[in-house]
């Protein structure tokens, strides 16, 4: 099986900033997001029962080559990169837009994404890429079941009651979660392979994408705005003994009116 | 009805959801405020019926029947939801902040090319079109945004408004329309329902929440009782959600939920950056940790310093004896 995964890489969760007005800033200290790592697992485990290999597919800007490199020592065979100066501030659509492009170039029986990243917490990309190109898209995922033989995948995908078993046919996009299993560390073989593993680059030109139809000037939402919310007063601390503290704990709600 | 906003909601077990209800309260609400026409969109086997639920809210609902075999997937929605846009040229869609929802959207945004503001905590009328709310970074930063051109998606939160039904209820128009484009099938094989997930989680006011503190499942007992008693839900946090002590629709944080209820309950409960970007916007957060220096008395509004086997049974039993 080929599977692409599409990995983006986002500021570590807590570091996130602003620059250039509404930006985030993505000039240092990327890692992979969450969800990400979870279906690049969910692909290893994959290729090494049915063979194949995985690439991943990642637009970011140069520091996303550490994520990048993380995923080649966790096993990926070989990483696309899409960089180019035109795309940094780009929206949901844009960024739909460029890796759909991008994986018509790419040969797969498999695309994976995270359900939704810490920094973007759309949730939206991997289901706009599944139509534009024609693909089955299946959600949520808590674990992943290709047929390759009959060309077909099955997916459990979490519901409100419960979760659903879907099908569908191959090649298809399929967005998953933390329950596909933990990402496994790199091991030190992996890492040494992994320089030796073939990253490319592509630029907008490489996808016949006009740069004007990305970027900030092409985003169809425009951030107004950005303010701190309204600042906690700090913790009223309570250590008396059981009794008193529920005491304490009770006249508290009760002044908040929450009981 | 050029310029309208529309409300695309979700039907469960034959009637709207509480968010679809919210999403019909918020189109009346923006309408009103613009001037502009409103909708509702339902797509499903018993549209027109759950359509006269929510017309009561205010918008007329166009309700589309397909095919019975329970609740139709992202794609059948999306595909019928994007060929009325095309006849009769909405401008702005309201979807809410669903599993469903959010595939319904980011399949619109594939088919339409539109715009779409994720995760939107409140929706006002500015001289821009909607602007949209949104907490990001975990809380850190609230930003409003627009559409740069006259039309987008809004992906709207629980809760962002309240539901209310309207002077006036709306009609019921049964529509049929045929699917410009057949997006790839994707086959509902089976259902199941497991009692654990029925969580509603997003939209609950109170929540208690237990982390490693509990010590093992059992340890949950105390942490649901008190969830009882205060007429709220129960959260997690990653670790026993990995530890197999409970299931991960109880997830808050960082790959789980994000909530805002009005009082969080933290028993247990580090305060790890990956479970505080799921919840510090809550109202009212009270921390019960042994450990006074735990990172959660940084952003709690009550840190209770002491051992949550202790202290939760008798805050339930306090808060069971002023109920009455
Ligand atoms: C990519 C990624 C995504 C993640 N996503 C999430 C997420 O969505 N949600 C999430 O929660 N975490 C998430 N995490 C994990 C997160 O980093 C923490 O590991 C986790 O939140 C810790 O859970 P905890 O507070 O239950 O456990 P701990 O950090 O072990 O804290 C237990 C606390 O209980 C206290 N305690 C122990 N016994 C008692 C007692 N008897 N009475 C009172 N207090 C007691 C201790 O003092 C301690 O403070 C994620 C991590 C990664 C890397
Ligand atoms: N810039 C990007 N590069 C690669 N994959 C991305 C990018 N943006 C989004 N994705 C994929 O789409 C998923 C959903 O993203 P989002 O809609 O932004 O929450 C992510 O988990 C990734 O798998």
């Amino acid at each position: 099986m080929r599977i692409v995964v599409l990995l983006k890489a986002v500021p570590v969760v807590g570091n996130e900033k602003l620059v250039d007005g509404w930006r985030v800033d993505r000039s240092a200290g990327l890692e992979a997001n969450g969800n990400d790592e979870y279906v690049l697992e969910a692909a290893l485990k994959l290729v090494e029962a049915h063979g194949g290999e995985v690439v991943t597919l990642t637009m970011g800007p140069h520091p996303a080559l550490e994520a990048i490199r993380k995923a080649l020592a966790m096993g990926a065979a070989r990483a696309v990169q899409i960089v180019d100066d035109a795309l940094a501030g780009s929206d949901a659509l844009a960024t739909g837009r460029v890796l759909a492009a991008a994986l018509a170039h790419l040969e797969y029986e498999l695309v994976l994404a995270g359900a939704d990243t810490s920094d973007g917490q759309g949730g939206v990309v991997g289901a706009a890429i599944a139509t534009r190109l024609g693909l089955p898209y299946l959600s949520y995922a808590a674990s992943i079941e290709p047929d390759p033989a009959a060309g077909i995948v099955r997916v459990r995908r979490i519901s409100p009651t419960g979760y659903d078993v879907l099908e569908a046919r191959l090649p298809a996009l399929i967005a998953g979660t933390q329950l596909l299993g933990e990402p496994r560390y790199p091991s030190l073989r992996g890492i040494m392979q992994a320089r030796s593993k073939e990253i490319a680059t592509w630029t907008l030109r490489d996808l016949g994408i006009d740069p004007a139809s990305v970027g900030p000037a092409a985003s169809q939402t425009v951030v107004q705005e950005a303010t701190p919310p309204p600042q906690r007063a700090g913790a009223t601390v309570v250590r008396e003994a059981p009794d008193v503290a529920v005491e304490r704990i009770v006249a508290f709600l009760v002044s908040r009116r929450l009981i | 009805m050029a310029g309208a906003v529309w409300a695309i909601g979700e039907i469960v077990e034959g009637a709207p959801t509480r968010l679809t209800r919210e999403l019909a309260t918020l189109a009346r609400q923006l309408g009103e405020a613009a001037a502009l026409p409103v909708a509702a969109v339902l797509v499903g086997p018993d549209a027109a019926a759950a359509g006269a639920l929510l017309a009561e809210h205010g918008p007329d609902v166009l309700a589309v029947e397909v095919d019975p075999g329970g609740r139709p997937t992202a794609a059948v929605i999306a595909e019928r939801v994007a060929a009325l846009v095309r006849e009769r040229a909405p401008a702005f869609l309201l979807v809410g902040a669903s599993n469903d929802g959010k595939d319904v959207a980011g399949i619109l945004q594939g088919l339409l090319d539109w715009g779409v503001l994720v995760n939107g905590a409140g929706v006002r009328w500015s001289d821009r079109g909607p602007q949209v709310e949104m907490s990001v970074f975990g809380g850190r930063l609230v930003t409003q945004s627009t559409f740069a051109a006259d039309r987008g998606i809004v992906i709207v939160r629980p809760s962002a408004v309240t539901a209310e039904t309207a002077p006036a209820a709306g009609q019921v128009e049964r529509v049929v329309v045929d699917p410009a484009i057949e997006l790839a099938p994707v086959r509902v094989v089976d259902r199941v329902a497991e009692a654990s997930a029925a969580v509603p989680i997003e939209e609950a006011s109170v929540i208690v929440a237990g982390g490693r503190g509990v010590g093992g499942p059992e340890g949950f007992a105390v942490v649901r009782e008190l969830a009882d008693a205060l007429g709220g839900v129960v959260g997690a946090t990653r670790a026993v959600v990995d530890a197999g002590w409970i299931g991960y629709a109880h997830q808050i944080g960082q790959t789980g939920k994000s909530v805002k209820p009005q009082l969080y309950v933290a028993a247990g409960i580090s305060g790890a950056i990956q479970h505080k970007v799921g919840m510090q916007t809550s109202g009212t957060i009270v921390a019960i940790n042994r450990d006074p220096d735990a990172p959660i008395a940084e952003f709690a509004d009550m840190m209770v310093v002491g051992d949550l086997f202790e202290i939760l049974p008798r805050l339930t039993a306090a808060v069971r004896a002023r109920r009455g």
